[in-house]
């Protein structure tokens, strides 16, 4: 090597250390705009996170039009949001959880077959599709034929969305048990279904509960899909053929309406705290049963 | 007992086929809806066209295609000494370390974050910045977009290259050592160049991710239907154009955004195919 200032020892070994600092700081800024987001819909949405938010449904642009020339706080809360969330989340966790556990356990048994290969390059093919073409995919198929949007074609997308993160995770924590488990079950002259149904799952059952816990915060918060399915609802609905809305929904609809925007904030807010509550709970699972 | 294992075999097997039966009515629904514009305008012209005109009913997708890939490659662009730098702290310098989880787990948390939660985050904090360090008039546009979307494509491209960066043996790190090299001299001669590919995989994950984003960028993105000229000028991206338009659409505008959903469909699916492609590559 050619002997120049540069090639120094202490030159790169300073060199060395600045980049070590240079990935910390920028390490650090990457962390930043979680507290900031965190921070600002505290700091804007804490006068309107009160009782009311839980108990009273969105209002009017009217209503909250009179309370702001009035100077009061806007009233009412999300409840019509809440429930249409409630109820299209449980909807799709019907449809996708077990018919993603079937298709888990099928990937995991059947490893490389053909058909196995087949579906696994499929479900990661799902996984890739943008949630706005689901939720464009399911007017299609569901809103148009039933004649009107509904919570059911809602759920219908939420589940498309959460199938391939199901399927994912079933296979991945059943891969992870030991053949000799399989084996001595069988040795003991259990069925196939004995084994199956009696030994992995259970077994395996806190990565399939993670699994599906990731699985529901990420579509919790999903609004494009909903955007194209659901339309939206002033009460609140639990007839799963008929519109309704969501929290997500409803921030979107305090967006676009300037006499609304002040209940952004807490229903942001709301809505953050329950989906990073269910992503640590998921994770802190996770890292109880050492499972990744 | 034979009943019950023919059974659950017959479930399994029907759950399977049923992935089979979604992704082809996936691809089926798509490209009927599709027909009708592609019968009015033609494949290429409809792709190559910048009119979108609802009162003459004619249209053309180039605007948001251009939209789509300025967003997105602008996103991984911004996006990558933040994600390197996070993937090199948990992957090499802090390796199995509890500040390296911690930091993975905040930076993981931020996938959590629901889109439309950064979308207001870029239109209350981020567009008053832009606004007032005069890089553009309104704040909205492509570079707003581009900075909110490279903040959530962060988590993606550095929890995955990190994996990667993890993965080289310490053989080799030893041997640059013991031969005196330094920290930085490790990273640029044996690290990147030995976890380079699957880096590599886990930004075009990345990218696909941001290809696809509607939310955020619908809100901050100003929706005008013309080829961004600069990163300040305003315009729609593929999937902001279907979500801003969809309510209120029926026919050949309804089939013209269909057309754009299954372009989307396509190109994300062509990237995650080649990403995953590598990482298949790579791993063997």
């Amino acid at each position: 090597m050619k002997k120049t200032k540069l090639s120094a020892p202490r030159y790169r070994l300073m060199k060395s250390r600045i980049f070590f600092y240079l990935v910390c700081t920028f390490s650090l800024l990457t962390m930043i705009p979680l507290f900031l987001i965190i921070g600002e819909l505290i700091r804007k949405g804490y006068k309107q996170f009160n009782f009311d938010l839980f108990t009273k449904v969105a209002p009017t642009s009217m209503e909250a039009m009179l309370a702001r020339i009035s100077g009061d706080a806007i009233p009412g809360g999300i409840l019509n949001g809440l429930a249409g969330t409630l109820l299209i989340l449980a909807v799709a966790i019907v449809l996708a959880i077990p018919l993603g556990i079937a298709t888990g356990v099928y990937l995991a048994e059947k490893k490389e077959k053909p058909l196995a290969r087949l579906v696994r390059n499929l479900s990661d093919l799902l996984q890739g599709i943008p949630s706005i073409v689901i939720g464009v995919i399911v007017y299609i198929w569901v809103v148009k034929p039933m004649a009107g949007y509904s919570a059911l074609a809602g759920s219908t997308a939420l589940a498309i969305m959460m199938l391939p993160m199901v399927i994912r995770s079933t296979e991945e924590s059943l891969k992870m048990l030991p053949d000799s488990l399989k084996e001595a079950g069988l040795a003991l002259g259990g069925s196939y279904s004995a084994v199956v149904l009696r030994i992995l799952l259970p077994s395996s059952f806190s990565g399939l509960f993670t699994g599906a816990l990731l699985a529901i915060s990420r579509v919790m918060g999903e609004t494009a899909p909903l955007l194209v399915t659901v339309l939206g609802a002033a009460t609140v609905n639990w007839d799963i053929t008929q519109p309704t809305t969501a929290v997500s929904l409803l921030i979107w609809e305090f967006y676009n309406d300037p006499n609304l925007a002040s209940l952004i904030w807490s229903s942001s807010l709301l809505l953050l705290l329950i989906v990073l509550c269910i992503n640590l709970l998921a994770k802190s699972i996770a890292k109880k049963w050492k499972i990744q | 007992m034979a009943k019950m294992d023919k059974l659950l075999r017959g479930i399994l097997l029907t759950a399977a086929c049923f992935i089979i039966v979604l992704t082809a009515g996936i691809v089926y629904g798509l490209v009927s809806q599709s027909w009708d514009a592609f019968a009015s305008f033609g494949f290429f012209r409809f792709i190559a066209s910048t009119e979108w005109d609802s009162r003459n009913d004619i249209y053309g997708a180039l605007p948001f295609i251009a939209g789509t890939v300025m967003t997105a490659v602008l996103a991984i662009l911004f996006c990558i000494p933040f994600s390197l730098s996070v993937s090199l702290f948990n992957g090499e310098y802090f390796r199995n370390k509890k500040l390296s989880l911690f930091v993975s787990s905040v930076v993981d948390l931020l996938a959590g974050v629901p889109s439309i939660v950064f979308g207001l985050w870029g239109f209350y904090t981020l567009r008053p910045v832009l606004v007032d360090l005069g890089l553009s008039q309104q704040g909205f546009g492509v570079l707003l977009a581009s900075i909110v979307l490279a903040v959530m494509i962060i988590p993606y491209a550095s929890s995955l290259s990190a994996e990667f960066i993890a993965m080289v043996p310490n053989d080799l790190k030893e041997g640059a050592y013991s031969l005196g090299a330094t920290n930085l001299e490790v990273i640029q001669r044996v690290s990147l160049p030995v976890a380079g590919s699957g880096i590599f995989a886990s930004y075009i994950l990345a990218f696909g991710r941001a290809l696809g984003e509607t939310m955020a960028v619908t809100m901050l993105i100003g929706n005008t239907n013309n080829i961004p000229r600069n990163l300040a000028d305003t315009g729609n991206t593929m999937a902001s154009i279907i979500a801003n338009q969809f309510g209120e659409a029926g026919g050949l505008k309804l089939s013209a955004l269909m057309v754009i959903g299954l372009l989307l469909f396509f190109i994300t699916a062509s990237v995650n195919f080649i990403a995953k492609y590598i990482m298949k590559l790579v791993n063997r």
